[in-house]
């Protein structure tokens, strides 16, 4: 199993580490032709307006889509989460939402600036154990559709969700060693490369 | 829920790798950085190389600029301090500053303490020319280092000997035996602790970033091959012919600076880069890279 890390900008050596911990083998993509070679993708934190920005100028938007209607699971943890928004609320810039892929509005830097960044024990449904769970300048999750299931909440705001093949958190999975939400995104890719055959 | 530890101020620099942060002076040329695709601005009064022309004693700037620029733009807003001086920095912490750079660009408020930067929610990043003064400032609470290079000058030289002396000295530190550290520790005159951190990793606990000098996009993706996890442009991109084009391509540059050809594409009419100072010229009084120690 082959798990790409978008590789534009932000945090890709460690999720690259982490899937690597999971079991799974990571490789950074740096161009959409390199997507045909891994069955899951993550998209990591970092600025998504800069992330956003990218995506486009090197045709990244449709590749990602197509990847996405093939079933194939993707994982974006904090800016990755606004980028698969259908909705971003407040200053929408006139190239947003980016992906469009998961039915939920998105507020980015929700909790305020960086003094307000926090990390917090958090619980996730479908993991035992609470999650060390890192926020920095996070967006919260405002709205979701009927077919997205919250699987992670924090004082009442929504944090964690997952629609299907696509799973989307607020915060930093992988700027810690625990790696239990990675495996469970290489759960997800395993589950789909056995329904794909 | 717990702010300001160390996982939230370092992870903040984290998600800054691969970027590049720029230098602007007021609102209007943070959206020009904003939309060229930085991942941060600095807010500043003067940028280095109008410091250097105008001589003087160079402060923080004036809250108004900084609060114009965080209204602007949703990436991250950072701005500069004196060295020592931990009530400039407290003041732009209390306006809600992203990250504060303890800075030898503008004129040394101390010439002996750096700032507790412990004591503050907001992290800081701080400039390091080799391996001692990098982890001598992780030791005070730094969660990002770049090197200094020699800000202003729109020559790449000091950057990149910073960058090749601190990336030789993490070797060189890697392959000691686990009791001469003690030793290298006092020679460095850093901590035992942070100094078998690096010998154990073989690299730095913070992102190292590269500045001071940046001029090209070449320069920036150059000191990405050296090891940069990311690039500062101060005088750069505003003192260029064509700043949006320019911010750009540097942006493109930084993430794509093994692909030689994209490089090429990005580079071709750019207008004149600013002009540059060649290092010799300065008086040693000028050389903003000997400010701290």
């Amino acid at each position: 199993m082959k798990i790409g890390v978008l590789a534009l900008q932000g945090a890709v050596a460690e999720h690259i580490r982490s899937l690597e911990a999971a079991g799974a083998e990571a490789v950074a993509i740096k161009w959409p032709q390199q997507l045909e070679d891994v069955q899951g993708l993550v998209i990591p934190g970092g600025e998504s307006t800069t992330i956003g920005k990218l995506m486009r100028k090197y045709d990244f938007i449709k590749a990602i889509q197509q990847f996405s209607e093939q079933g194939k699971p993707i994982f974006g943890t904090c800016a990755g989460l606004i980028v698969l928004a259908t909705q971003i609320e407040g200053n929408q810039g006139p190239e947003e939402p980016h992906l469009a892929l998961m039915d939920m509005k998105v507020r980015r830097n929700a909790f305020g600036r960086q003094r307000e960044s926090f990390e917090a024990d958090l619980s996730v449904k479908g993991i035992h154990e609470p999650i060390r769970a890192v926020f920095i300048r996070a967006p919260l999750i405002d709205q979701v559709g009927s077919h997205v299931d919250v699987i992670c909440e924090t004082n009442g705001e929504m944090v964690t969700a997952r629609q299907g093949h696509l799973l989307a958190c607020s915060f930093h999975p992988e700027l810690t060693d625990d790696i239990r939400l990675h495996q469970y995104f290489v759960d997800m890719v395993r589950e789909s490369m056995q329904q794909q055959g | 829920m717990e702010t300001g530890t160390a996982r939230v101020k370092r992870g903040m620099a984290e998600m800054q790798k691969g970027g590049v942060i720029m230098d602007v002076m007021n609102a209007e040329q943070a959206k020009v950085a904003e939309a060229a695709g930085a991942t941060a601005v600095m807010a500043l009064e003067r940028v280095p190389s109008d410091i250097r022309a105008a001589g003087g004693v160079a402060r923080m700037a004036d809250p108004t600029i900084v609060e114009e620029v965080m209204k602007v733009v949703s990436i991250p807003v950072m701005a500069k301090a004196r060295i020592g001086h931990f009530v400039e920095a407290k003041v732009l912490e209390s306006l809600g500053v992203d990250y504060l750079d303890e800075s030898e660009v503008l004129t040394p408020a101390d010439e002996v303490f750096h700032i507790d930067k412990h004591d503050f929610t907001v992290p800081f990043v701080c400039g390091a020319k080799d391996l001692g003064e990098a982890l001598r400032r992780i030791g005070e609470g730094a969660a990002m280092l770049r090197t200094k290079g020699e800000p202003g000058t729109g020559n790449i030289v000091e950057a990149v000997r910073h960058m090749r002396l601190i990336n030789s000295q993490i070797r060189k530190v890697q392959n000691l035996s686990k009791d001469e550290l003690y030793a290298e520790a006092k020679n460095l005159g850093v901590s035992y602790e942070l100094l078998l951190n690096v010998h154990q990793h073989g690299k730095l606990p913070v992102v190292n970033f590269a500045a001071g000098g940046i001029a090209t996009p070449a320069d920036a993706a150059l000191m990405m091959h050296l090891g940069a996890d990311g690039v500062f442009v101060g005088s750069g991109i505003f003192k260029s012919d064509n700043p949006e084009k320019f911010a750009r391509a540097i942006v493109e540059a930084t993430t794509h600076y093994t692909d030689y050809k994209l490089i090429a594409e990005v580079s071709k009419n750019l207008g004149t880069p600013m002009k540059g100072i060649e290092i010799s010229k300065l008086a040693p009084s000028e050389r903003m890279s000997d400010r701290g120690w």
